[in-house]
């Protein structure tokens, strides 16, 4: 393994909590997830240099950002962070071509039409480069700021809650691009999000913090996965599987292969022999102890109580192990009990075709 | 402006030249310790603060002995200026000092509060996209600030315009070197006769300020709509 893409350690006091944290990433996304105030902003304002008030160490590849112990403290000017900030933060005296070309202008670069052009047409803002950016919606906002971002040449790009900002629609339209500079992999990103569909489209690590500290930190199908990790609400717990795209039916749903287990969702524009990650909320899933029959629900997968994690209200979340991967529960201690269900247990989980949205199915894992 | 004598067109002339070289001349300054003042926490930065005002709160008589005690011929000051060929003490150079100094805390109050409205956001934003601290200022800061600052200049021309305790304090009224307007009015009210000169430079003066008025009011909308528009 060479060395790490990211690697930050930091100590900082901040109002409320104590941030110590020490996260080392691969390349491609890395979530920092956690509920406000758990110090996702602290870490990636340290990041980016716009807070100065920290100690430890932050270093993207072999660039050290940070070292307080050697005195090193690059300004945010150096750092060379593509920073996508919650409310994008366009200049309003600015057209969009003008913004895009920010960073170019200031750092004094040779202009660079075939990178520029490439930029723009990935997003799709051609045709919004000589408008001024305060009439944009704020889903061309979002766009014209990540490709300024992307346009700095950034060594990171640092996303905070991009999409917080943005009805569903939009995030919808702005998610794919996160996934295609994930994908694409030219550059480390990360992500500060406290969705957890978000992170199961687009997570290759998931950093979990709460209080200031790292309390889980793997992939994505590892920390979703896990019964025991609670991102909060309880109502956002599902895990994350992996699957392929099969075919397109003419009834308008999606037939995937999930480890040799047709799984049919809602249709996704993808075409044949994709891989996908679909994001299976665990309060969406039924468990039956025998194959169900005369049942409207399209998906039923075999599995394996692997674990089970009683909550302290009425509700309890099960782990199954299936063909198609580790899937979560949430089922009532009642029904946990009325069927007799523990560690071994054999069933089957049902999971309604609708109750899977467009924006729980994501591109490819990075 | 054949209707003006040779007299009252050359109080109109000075106060014109005098006026825009105080104002050329204390805007960036003015901008400088805006910025200072919106942006920067020091030690002393009441103390600044309270110097920079006080020009608005003394007495203009108070001002321009002040200015006459540290610039004048006989003050080392002065006398260092003499001889370096910037003689200021009854030279029309010290009208534009004096009125320049007057008019510096209307302008620094515009100033700073329109670069108050900027959001340090948008300045972090610049900073992340590789903006030192001076291409930030140069770039976001202070165009965004900029009707904030045509604002300021044309209130700080306004009050070099006008500005008399203090110019005649420190320059005296000397026709063709430092009798402005106000001066040049002042004085034709001091002699018989000299009612109907006084009005038309009243005229002038009230023709001069709705101009400036109406020019930064055009100006200021102009920056504004280019900033908002689509």
């Amino acid at each position: 393994m060479t060395q790490p893409a990211l690697s930050i350690t930091l100590r900082a006091s901040r109002p409320g909590f104590d941030l110590d944290v020490d996260v080392t990433a691969p390349a491609g996304l890395t979530v920092l997830f956690g509920a406000s105030g758990s110090g996702k902003t602290s870490v990636v304002d340290a990041v980016a240099g716009l807070t100065q008030d920290v100690s430890g160490r932050i270093a993207v590849g072999d660039h050290v950002l940070l070292d307080t112990t050697q005195g090193i403290c690059l300004p945010a000017h150096e750092r060379r962070i593509g920073y996508v900030f919650q409310d994008a933060r366009l200049f309003p005296h600015l057209t969009v071509r003008r913004n895009l070309n920010y960073a170019r202008r200031v750092t004094r670069q040779p202009a660079d039409p075939a990178r520029f052009d490439h930029v723009v047409e990935m997003l799709g803002i051609g045709h919004l480069l000589d408008r001024r950016t305060p009439r944009l919606s704020g889903g061309e906002k979002q766009r014209v700021a990540i490709g300024r971002a992307l346009l700095s040449r950034p060594r990171l790009i640092l996303a905070d809650e991009p999409l917080a900002a943005l009805d569903d629609p939009r995030k919808d339209e702005i998610l794919p691009y996160f996934e295609r500079l994930r994908d694409e992999g030219e550059v480390p990103i990360l992500y500060v999000t406290h969705s957890t569909s978000e992170v199961a489209r687009l997570a290759t690590t998931v950093v979990a913090l709460e209080n200031g500290r790292v309390i889980r930190q793997g992939s994505a199908i590892e920390v979703l996965g896990d019964p025991s990790f609670s991102p909060g609400d309880v109502r956002s717990v599902g895990a994350v599987i992996e699957a392929r795209v099969a075919t397109h039916h003419a009834d308008g749903l999606t037939e995937l292969d999930a480890g040799g287990i047709p799984l049919f969702l809602p249709r996704i524009a993808r075409d044949p022999g994709t891989s996908v990650r679909v994001r299976i909320a665990a309060q969406d899933v039924i468990l039956s102890r025998g194959r169900p029959e005369g049942i409207s629900a399209l998906n039923c997968l075999p599995g394996v109580v692997q674990g089970v994690q009683e909550g302290a209200g009425p509700g309890a979340i099960l782990s199954l192990d299936t063909a198609a991967g580790r899937v979560l529960a949430r089922i009532t201690k009642r029904s946990l009990a009325a069927m007799d269900l523990s560690i071994g247990t054999e069933l089957f989980a049902i999971v309604k075709t609708v109750a899977v949205a467009p924006s729980d199915v994501g591109g490819p894992k990075g | 402006m054949s209707w003006l004598g040779p007299d009252e067109w050359q109080a109109v002339a000075l106060s014109l030249k005098v006026a825009g070289w105080a104002t050329v001349l204390s805007l960036p300054v003015a901008i400088w310790v805006a910025h200072l003042l919106a942006r920067k926490e020091f030690p002393g930065k009441q103390v600044v603060n309270g110097l920079v005002h006080l020009p608005l709160i003394l007495p203009p008589v108070v001002t321009g002995y002040l200015l006459l005690l540290t610039f004048g011929g006989t003050a080392p000051l002065g006398a260092a200026l003499t001889k370096l060929g910037l003689p200021l003490a009854f030279r029309w150079t010290g009208a534009a000092l004096a009125a320049a100094i007057m008019g510096f805390p209307l302008m620094v109050r515009a100033i700073r509060l329109s670069i108050e409205a900027v959001d340090p956001k948008l300045e972090a934003a610049a900073a992340t996209l590789g903006a030192s601290r001076w291409s930030v200022f140069t770039t976001v800061t202070l165009p965004l600030a900029l009707p904030g600052i045509i604002a300021g200049a044309i209130l700080g021309f306004a009050k070099a315009m006008g500005e008399f305790g203090a110019t005649i304090t420190f320059v005296s009224n000397i026709p063709g070197e430092t009798r402005t307007v106000p001066s040049a009015i002042y004085s034709f009210l001091q002699v018989p006769g000299g009612e109907n000169a006084a009005l038309r430079l009243v005229v002038i003066s009230i023709i001069i300020a709705m101009g400036a008025l109406v020019a930064s009011e055009v100006l200021a909308r102009r920056v504004a709509k280019r900033m908002e528009d689509a």
